[in-house]
């Protein structure tokens, strides 16, 4: 993978130096969620909440994700799984066990443990690209065993899950919502700055290197895949929450690849980048509805192109160390 | 530390990479491996790293048996390596590099980084300082800040050392540390490695420079088809006359002889 | 019984078809051709086309011109996974694995919602359905059309096998998946090499969806998708990269899905086929007649 701004030609790295400011700056966040916060203000139809609370959950999803794809370079192609298992968990303790919602929050953080580890537990010690196909059939699995089950509702899924804090107004379902995604972009993002989120770089860019430093590959994966888990199906509870129903329908190997497609397109292992890609790519649809036909042919080109002409996404992560870690001023000798 | 191999055997399939091979390397000490290309150097390393699972034989760390075990567990027990091809990890920050070494003796937990707490600004504080030291014990002059790919060869040589001394080890395998150095870089390794001893490191050396193995090494182990041939004092090695014709074949001049084994520098 | 064992290698020549393909890429340069699947999807919607525009020309003769159709798609699919390989797979050689593989699951969508765009979501019907005469087999009812497809199936995969240990060409190919740098210097011609693997695996899958398109009545353009997965799980299973294996892989994942649905009923099938993988996966990784390999460092 090339890093930031060593492409060349692309009309994209002529911007870099500023983009490079831009990229490394801090205010992003803190405008992005002001922004957020401040748009049922300018425009409070149902249409246009729907549109930004399922944007936010895509932000969410595409930030677990990147935990998996980006931060430890383990392609999940059946990440609408972690998202299944969530939203299923929540809405059938819900309105089979009348269970307010939040209450099913920590048997879902259970339950998608759980999943992790007996999807990633057997398929971790395998080569990566075979750990793509297996999460692909694993995302089919759970699909094709929640369209079969009666406790999910079969084909048809669950209806009447209640709100979060139980049948809310939708401006405050948004507010809930922004929060959390907030915390699950913010907390994606100091995992990735700290010793684990380092160990998971260290496993994507060499195994045998990071083995030999006493990383252990098989743990530190499955790690950054149980987080991932996470991130999926809280976002799940949400989208359960959002839609008060969940059907087997929503849970399709191309919503995985949709997200997988914001997380490449944003930038692999860039937190902002994939929140971004994950904004793109859940409002340019609406933007475009003359072309729908075209949206998942086009999605298709535009990740081939990504990986030809700029592989490390519209907005690459960050390897550079911030000047203060460069040069730290106090030194103590070394041990003799 | 003490490493004490004995009777290793490595086989790929039917070909014999390692064929009855002991040696030991004592506390504090530096002893080099050395021998033509391909009579298992590497593959020896790998076997006491854990990478590869030897056919045969016994690894023995402080008398305690890790043959089989694999290299997160080795390096846990106190053991760091360098690679013959450089392995670091080229994308990551030259920091980032030498903080992997920190790995195994930095306690900081998810729960920390998550809430940022208090041991979190302190074990990341301490984890850069202790990266910085190390990179200014290997003398790095490029910059710590970029990507490790950025810098010149020899000094990805270093920043790998750098790397390895993080992790705070008791004994240090280094292959081919001065493979395409040149001269005055050289000069620099061995006394670097000199000083990495004065830290107290036992050190496991291959090394194709005959210079800097005479120079460094309280013993030389020489291999040759998976077997070792010698084992001894530099002085003794470099006139073993199994030695000699292993590296020039039977019939050479007593001259290429010096020039090869010989006083190279000194 | 014997109709599930029938019924099971029936389906599992098919899978093999268009397992060899993705065992062949993968074992020469180690890539999951994720669009694999969808080669056959391309082969079927070929096939159709030109069926359509043969129109009446042939009259009730229907093995005839399937067998020029077949031959001609073949052609076609080879080539547009040799083009697929060229654009999107070469200019990655030699970036990482994880670049390669997000590209292939692109080139996947690009095809299937390509051919969305020109071909619409709803099913087509197959011009062409082979005329249904029931045999009786070892107390096993076949159909004659189905006996002929197994035929052309087996051809196909004999030829394969022959192309590949018997000639140069497969030699180079073998050379390439040891080492491909060696192979270069050796002065194989590793790209053409490449691109001719590419063109006889996306043949036959080519192939395998024309086949399917007249057995099964129907096409659309998802229908890659799933046997894309399966003729993965049959390589798998035998051992990927290797081509007997792989033959073998695709019969008995049939056979096993066959039983697996008579047991468990048919809304479990893609389940139990993907439950073998899995377990394949983890407890033989290297599939029944794939040979071990020591990872150097």
């Amino acid at each position: 993978m090339s890093a930031p701004g060593t492409g060349g030609a692309s009309g994209l790295d002529r911007v870099s130096g500023f983009a490079r400011g831009l990229f490394d700056s801090r205010w992003p966040g803190p405008v992005l969620l002001l922004a957020a916060l401040l748009g049922p203000f300018v425009n409070a139809t149902p249409y246009a909440l729907n549109l930004m609370t399922t944007t936010a959950i895509s932000v969410m999803l595409a930030v677990g994700l990147n935990i998996v794809v980006g931060y430890c370079g383990l392609l999940d192609l059946g990440y609408a799984a972690f998202f299944a298992v969530g939203a299923y968990t929540s809405g059938v303790l819900a309105t089979r066990f009348d269970w307010p919602l939040l209450a099913t929050v920590p048997v879902v953080l259970v339950a998608t443990v759980i999943a992790g580890i007996v999807i990633g537990g057997p398929t971790l010690r395998l080569r990566s690209d075979y750990l793509a196909i297996v999460t692909l059939g694993f995302g089919e699995i759970i699909r094709i065993t929640a369209n079969n089950l009666d406790v999910t509702g079969g084909p048809s899924g669950i209806h009447g899950i209640p709100g979060l804090f139980g049948g809310e107004d939708k401006v405050v379902f948004y507010y809930a919502t922004v929060v959390i995604v907030a915390l699950a972009v913010i907390g994606a993002a100091r995992l990735g700055r700290s010793r684990i989120g380092r160990a998971w770089r260290f496993v994507r860019e060499d195994e045998d290197a990071a083995a030999a430093m006493g990383v252990s590959p098989y743990r530190v994966k499955l790690a950054a895949y149980i987080a991932g888990a996470v991130w999926g199906g809280l976002a799940g509870v949400l989208f359960g929450a959002h839609l008060s129903a969940v059907s087997p329908g929503s849970f399709r190997f191309l919503d995985s690849a949709l997200i997988l497609m914001a997380v490449v397109l944003g930038g692999m292992g860039s937190n902002p980048g994939v929140v971004l890609g994950a904004i793109v790519l859940a409002v340019l649809p609406e933007a475009l509805r003359d072309l729908v036909d075209w949206q998942y042919f086009v999605f298709g080109v535009l990740l081939i192109l990504v990986m030809l002409v700029r592989p490390q996404g519209l907005w690459p992560a960050r390897s550079r160390e911030t000047p203060q870690d460069a040069a730290r001023a106090v030194r103590p000798e070394v041990r003799a | 530390m003490n490493l004490e191999v004995a009777d290793l055997r490595l086989s790929f399939g039917g070909l014999l990479a390692i064929d009855g091979l002991s040696f030991g390397v004592g506390e504090n000490e530096i002893v080099s491996v050395i021998g033509p290309n391909g009579a298992g150097k590497t593959s020896a390393f790998n076997c006491v790293t854990g990478f590869y699972r030897p056919t045969a034989g016994r690894i023995l760390l402080d008398g305690q048996d890790v043959s089989g075990r694999r290299p997160e567990q080795i390096a846990a027990m106190g053991v760091a390596r360098t690679f013959q091809n450089l392995r670091l990890f080229g994308e990551l920050s030259v920091l980032d590099n030498v903080r992997a070494g920190t790995h195994l003796w930095s306690r900081q937990r998810a729960i920390d980084a998550l809430l940022h707490t208090p041991r979190f600004r302190r074990t990341e504080n301490e984890v850069t300082d202790e990266a910085h030291r190390w990179l200014d014990f290997v003398g790095l002059r490029g910059d710590r800040a970029g990507p490790a790919r950025a810098l010149p060869y020899g000094e990805q040589r270093r920043v790998e050392i750098a790397r390895a001394l993080a992790r705070r080890p008791s004994l240090l395998l280094l292959d081919e540390p001065a493979a395409g150095l040149n001269h005055s870089e050289k000069a620099e390794m061995t006394d670097l490695i000199r000083r990495i001893r004065e830290l107290g490191i036992s050190i496991a050396l291959i090394e194709h420079d005959m210079g800097l193995v005479m120079e460094v090494s309280e013993r030389v182990v020489v291999l040759n088809f998976g077997r070792e041939i010698a084992d001894g004092p530099p002085e003794q090695v470099r006139r073993d006359p199994q030695v000699i014709e292993a590296y020039l074949g039977r019939d050479a001049e007593d001259s290429e002889i010096a020039e090869i084994i010989g006083d190279g520098h000194g | 019984m014997s109709q599930l064992i029938w019924n099971g290698l029936f389906v599992g020549a098919f899978y093999s078809l268009v397992a060899l393909g993705y065992s062949m890429v993968y074992g020469i340069i180690k890539l999951l051709n994720f669009a694999h699947g969808d080669l056959y999807m391309l082969g079927a919607f070929a096939g159709f086309a030109m069926l359509g525009a043969a129109g009446g020309v042939f009259g009730s003769m229907t093995l005839l011109p399937l067998l020029v159709v077949l031959v001609l798609t073949m052609a076609a699919t080879g080539l547009a996974g040799v083009a697929l390989e060229r654009v999107a797979y070469r200019p990655l050689r030699g970036a990482p694995r994880l670049s390669l593989l997000i590209t292939a699951v692109g080139a996947s969508f690009a095809l299937e919602y390509g051919m969305h765009l020109v071909a619409g979501a709803d099913p087509r019907v197959y011009p062409v359905r082979l005329g249904g005469t029931t045999l009786d087999l070892l107390g096993a009812r076949v159909t004659v059309q189905q006996l002929v497809l197994v035929l052309i199936a087996v051809a196909l995969m004999i030829v394969l096998n022959v192309l590949v240990t018997r000639s140069r060409e497969g030699r180079a190919m073998r050379a390439i998946a040891l080492d491909p740098r060696a192979a270069r210097l050796m002065g194989i011609d590793v790209d053409a090499v490449i691109s001719r693997a590419f063109f006889l695996g996306s043949a036959l899958a080519g192939a395998a969806g024309v086949m399917a398109g007249a057995y099964y009545g129907k096409i659309d353009f998802l229908m890659g998708f799933l046997i894309g997965l399966k003729a993965f799980t049959a390589a798998v299973i035998g051992g990927i990269g290797n081509i007997p294996g792989t033959m073998l892989g695709g019969l008995l994942l049939g056979l096993l899905e066959s039983f697996g649905t008579y047991w468990l009923g048919g809304e479990w099938r893609d389940v139990f086929a993907f439950g073998v993988l899995i377990l394949f996966l983890t407890v033989r990784p290297t599939g029944l007649l794939g040979e071990r390999v020591t990872e150097r460092v």
